[in-house]
């Protein structure tokens, strides 16, 4: 199907079953322990060995030789594998460093080896055993220090956009503007710290190969693999029916999978690996630590007429730049703008996609730098914002918004959240001991439209079948797909079976980029089309005038139950949404508001979360309370990149230090308060038949901000280095409040 | 993890008697450090002697007043036992800012006292480290060392003792009782239990080898208001940035130790009596002599600024 013209009213505009809050379908296997992860997946395949991945112990320099004879002589060891077996394998998609293979070390804990052994025990204990003899280079491993050879690049996700991308005269407006701002900001490097690890089951077949895995993009995993091992890739097969979180890092295909098939092939066993929680951060990939400047230029009554926002951040050579600037393209409507990107060599983990690259590191500075000027222009922040609101492209005033709807968003929150009781002075509520601050920021996060393809069948019993291979990383994919099956098909919820994350099944959007839900749905959408019509076929209806609701299929006074339309054979229905230029023509995005209130111990400047309101406009919920749980889970996110999350890197050593769950903190259920969150119902027929957008980073955009200004609020104290840690604090304010 | 054999001893006794039968033998309770360590092969024991079925999970008054806690009390019981909560507040508040339930319930008096420190280079075999190596080197001496000790410390360590319980116990002048070969108890004040690194960063406790750890006990109560404020960068399951344990009297004085910022919880006798002057007095006292790095320093106007909240709360 493709999708060209704005949507008309459909079958899903009935909301009968989407919009509805439904519980997830999933859930009861989630909570009986029967959804089963990849690590766990005994049954599919007998006779699994073990794998165990032996990281490189420096970051930089090539390995001179690799002695392997000692743990090939432990107990149960079958087979070691080494990077120097082999050539390097080419990068994969959208990544840099080559994963296994040649002598070279890019970065710490680089694979070197993988132990194939009857247990896990016998594997882990034979990799301690590999002796390894290394050249070690110099390694570049601290931004600050390389800034000034830093050089600029383009923004990979937006390659329209110039290098430099400016609009008007920044230079002569900012000079002229009567107010002004200019300050830095600075935001750490950030794991995706997901419950499940990286981990894959691999078994070969005749030459054909078969990996179990936990993936984000089941097409990307398949064509990496099949470019890495130099095979077809309708030789591979990739089945991920369930995953336990991802966050970016299982967009792109890792080591784990990479390394089980070549044990794989090498013992002629199925393996499994899992990359242990140091590799994940110091093998996988990082949120790279960006450090930006904004310059905003006002104004006395509140218009920006200049705004300019430099970020940089290095990552490993012919890496990419985290896209920092990329919410001040759209965010604001301003006639003079400045915007670059910089990128610095480092010779740390690769640098790549977390949940809402780019704009989750631009707003946390950008956001910040609005509540200092609201400040210095004696505005309230939530008015600031909704002055300098644009329902056009700032860049390109030809192009409007599909929808927007941002003010509301703000003065909804305002409202809900109590906002006009905050005390604008910073530092003057108290609460006992607590020194109580609220605290708003603005969000805006991309909506991206990509095909996606599904089949959906309908069965003789008249059940319906759905297919495709699109992911649930605990969003609830198979949730809001079941209620568009249903709604399409005018079924009951619970006749819709689903089949998911499955190379065999027809190519979906995958999940990633908050792209999943409206995406994944729409190409299900397409395939029920067809469905609809091969049934008004079969039953001899004019599939135009057709109407599928309650188990029956109506057209003027002639009603036939559904399933009649398969007895003699299932019927099914394949096709995919295919998008042409509305995303082009009109600029598509998704918007929210979040307001914070924080407590911050007066005598150790503790910061402890007290509320949380996000209100979000992100086109047509499809399901109120799956949404919900991708806006607190942002929220929850946003948190701890407000008060806690950073790795640490030795720059002498050239790795992340707090590379466990101990040391790289997240937030715990005692930092979350109460989270509160209010959708706009605004379908938006640009995005796709289903009037969707994405929600599941929108959640998380704007809220460090929002953290970080309730924190000044409430001290008077501004932190511009997350996260916004005592130390930070105390460092500047030596006194006590 | 290395290969090791394993045994499950009858009693006391026979516990001791395996250890010390066994070179690179070890006792294991509850198991809640030693096995992360031995998963990364920073401990390698041989062999291991299970000592959870022995008799020393009671608590019981003392003659004098006190209580003899057995060391394989888990913490949750400890901390929710009604003496402790009593008389003894300080304690049970030091241990339940700690881990998490699921840790609490596995962890035990004697094991917890022997947790060993979360210096993040110690769990890195692949660089230097004095404690796992002896002579290798301190990574964590101009590395990242936010987390670390600011007094105590040598040229050779600046790990920090990580623990919340110790702390209290430290206030509370807890004596550890601890049975050798020849089946003789004695008894080590905490003052003495944990060693500075000086030139030994490896030897981090009194016991000698072969000793099992078969009790603590403490003092009659001393009255006053108990306090344990731990500051962390998240609200639960973090180990200390800076902790204050505390007991307060109305006159003023009182007592107070300081948890993870040194290698050994941190209670200097002639700082705290300058309670009665205030937090400054006490903590210029307390961390004379401090050699923090860059990163740490601040632990020391925090360390201030939580004995002065503590001090608030004293006054109700």
């Amino acid at each position: 199907m493709q999708f060209t013209t704005p949507a008309g009213r459909n079958p899903i505009d009935q909301l009968k079953v989407v919009g509805k809050p439904v519980t997830r379908v999933d859930g009861p296997l989630k909570v009986t322990g029967n959804a089963r992860y990849a690590y766990e997946r005994h049954e599919v395949v007998p006779n699994q060995a073990y794998g165990w991945i032996l990281g490189a112990t420096i970051a930089k320099g090539r390995i001179i030789q690799i002695d392997t004879a000692a743990a090939e002589a432990e107990p149960g060891v079958l087979k070691v594998l080494t990077t120097l077996d082999r050539d390097p394998v080419p990068p994969g998609f959208r990544a840099t460093v080559h994963l296994f293979g040649g002598a070279e070390i890019q970065h710490y804990h680089q694979a070197i080896a993988l132990v194939v052994a009857e247990s896990f025990e016998q594997a882990r204990a034979a990799a301690h055993l590999i002796a390894v003899e290394y050249e070690t280079a110099h390694g570049r491993f601290d931004l600050a220090a390389e800034a000034s050879g830093a050089k600029p690049i383009a923004d990979r996700d937006s390659p329209d956009s110039p290098i430099v991308d400016r609009v008007g005269d920044f230079d002569a407006a900012f000079a002229e503007a009567p107010v002004t701002l200019d300050e830095s900001y600075a935001t750490p490097d950030q794991s995706h710290a997901m419950m499940e690890p990286h981990a894959t089951i691999a078994a070969w077949a005749d030459g054909t190969l078969t990996v179990w895995t936990s993936a984000q993009m089941i097409g990307w995993h398949r064509e990496d693999l099949a470019h890495m091992l130099g095979l077809d890739k309708e030789d591979i097969r990739v089945e991920s029916p369930f995953i336990g979180g991802g966050f970016g890092s299982k967009l792109l295909l890792r080591v784990d999978a990479l390394l089980a098939a070549l044990g794989s092939k090498a013992t002629g066993r199925p393996v499994k690996v899992a990359l242990q929680r140091p590799l994940i951060i110091n093998n996988g990939t990082r949120r790279a630590g960006t450090m930006q400047r904004i310059r905003l230029g006002a104004t006395r009554d509140g218009r920006l007429t200049a705004i300019s926002h430099h970020s940089l951040n290095g990552n490993l050579p012919g890496g990419f730049a985290e896209a920092a600037v990329a919410p001040t393209r759209l965010l604001y409507g301003t006639p003079n703008r400045d915007l670059a990107l910089k990128l610095a060599i480092l010779d740390l983990p690769e640098g790549n996609d977390m949940r809402a690259p780019g704009e989750a590191s631009g707003l946390m500075a950008l956001e910040i730098a609005m509540d200092e000027m609201a400040e210095k222009l004696g505005l309230d922040p939530v008015e600031f914002r909704i002055r300098n609101d644009t329902q056009v492209d700032p860049a390109k005033p030809e192009r409007p918004f599909s929808e927007r709807h941002l003010i509301e968003c703000l003065r909804t929150g305002a409202e809900r959240f109590g906002w006009s009781r905050r005390n604008p002075s910073p530092g003057a509520v108290r609460d006992g001991k607590w020194l109580v601050g609220l605290g708003m920021a603005a969000a805006y996060r991309g909506n991206l439209v990509t095909p996606s393809k599904a089949r959906i069948r309908l069965e003789r019993d008249g059940r319906l079948t759905v297919e495709t291979d699109m992911t649930d990383i605990g969003t609830g994919s198979y949730t809001i797909l079941a209620q568009t099956a249903a709604e399409m098909m005018g079924c009951p919820l619970g006749s819709v079976k689903l089949a998911l994350g499955d190379s065999a099944y027809p190519a979906s959007s995958g999940s990633g980029g908050q792209w999943g839900a409206n995406n994944s749905t729409a190409g299900l959408y397409a395939a029920c089309v067809k469905l609809r019509e091969a049934v008004a076929a079969r039953l001899g209806f004019n599939a135009e005038d057709a109407a599928f609701a309650d188990g029956m299929v109506t057209s003027g006074n002639r009603s036939v139950p559904l399933a009649e339309a398969a007895k003699d054979g299932p019927l099914t229905g394949e096709d995919g949404i295919e998008y042409g230029d509305l995303d082009k023509r009109y600029a598509q995005g998704t918007f929210a508001a979040h307001f914070v209130e924080v407590g911050v111990d007066s005598f150790t400047r503790e910061v402890r979360v007290r509320r949380m309101l996000a209100v979000c406009d992100a086109g047509r919920v499809l399901n109120p309370i799956t949404a919900r749980s991708q806006v607190i889970g942002g929220m929850t996110m946003g948190v701890g990149a407000a008060l806690m999350e950073g790795l640490a890197v030795d720059r002498r050593f050239g790795y992340f230090v707090n590379n466990d769950l101990g040391g790289y903190e997240v937030p715990v259920h005692a930092d979350i308060p109460h989270q509160e969150v209010i959708f706009l119902d605004y379908p938006d027929d640009k995005s796709s038949p289903m009037k969707a957008k994405g929600i599941g980073e929108l959640g998380l955009c704007g809220v460090g901000a929002a953290v970080a200004n309730a924190v000044y609020n409430a001290t008077g104290i501004r932190v511009r280095d997350y996260p916004v840690t005592v130390d930070k604090h105390l460092a500047e304010a030596p006194q006590r409040a | 993890m290395r290969p090791f054999t394993y045994e499950r001893a009858a009693s006391p006794a026979a516990a001791i008697a395996a250890v010390t039968a066994t070179p690179g033998a070890k006792f294991i309770a509850g198991g809640t450090n030693l096995l992360d360590l031995m998963k990364f092969e920073i401990e390698t024991p041989t062999h291991l002697v299970d000592v959870r079925s022995l008799p020393l999970a009671t608590i019981e008054d003392t003659e004098e007043g006190g209580l003899r806690i057995g060391a394989l009390v888990t913490n949750t019981d400890l901390a929710s036992h009604p003496r402790v909560k009593r008389d003894y507040g300080v304690l049970s508040r030091a241990i339940v800012a700690g881990a998490t339930g699921q840790l609490r319930n596995k962890a035990s008096v004697g094991g917890n006292l022997l947790q060993r420190n979360r210096c993040p280079y110690f769990y890195n075999t692949a660089v230097p480290c004095n404690k796992r190596e002896p002579g290798s080197g301190c990574s964590a001496i101009g590395g990242v060392s936010r987390s670390l000790a600011v007094i105590g410390t040598s040229e050779l360590c600046i790990a920090q003792n990580p623990g919340d319980m110790a702390v209290a116990l430290r206030v509370l002048d807890a004596r550890i009782e601890a049975m050798n070969a020849a089946g003789k108890t004695r008894t080590i004040p905490i003052a003495e239990f944990f060693r500075l690194p000086d030139f030994t960063p490896a030897v981090e406790f009194a016991l000698r080898p072969g000793e099992l750890i078969t009790a603590v006990t403490l003092p009659p109560p001393i009255g006053g208001s108990h306090h344990y404020h731990k500051v962390r960068d998240r609200a639960s399951y973090a180990f200390a940035i800076v902790s204050v344990a505390a007991v307060l009297h109305e006159d003023g004085t009182g007592r107070v130790a300081f948890g993870g910022v040194a290698p050994r919880p941190w209670r200097v006798e002639r700082a705290e009596a300058e309670l009665p002057q205030g937090s400054e007095a006490v903590v210029a006292a307390a961390f004379d002599g401090a050699k923090p790095t860059q990163d740490n320093a601040f632990k020391i106007p925090l360390a201030e600024r939580a004995l002065a909240l503590v001090i608030a709360e004293g006054r109700g």
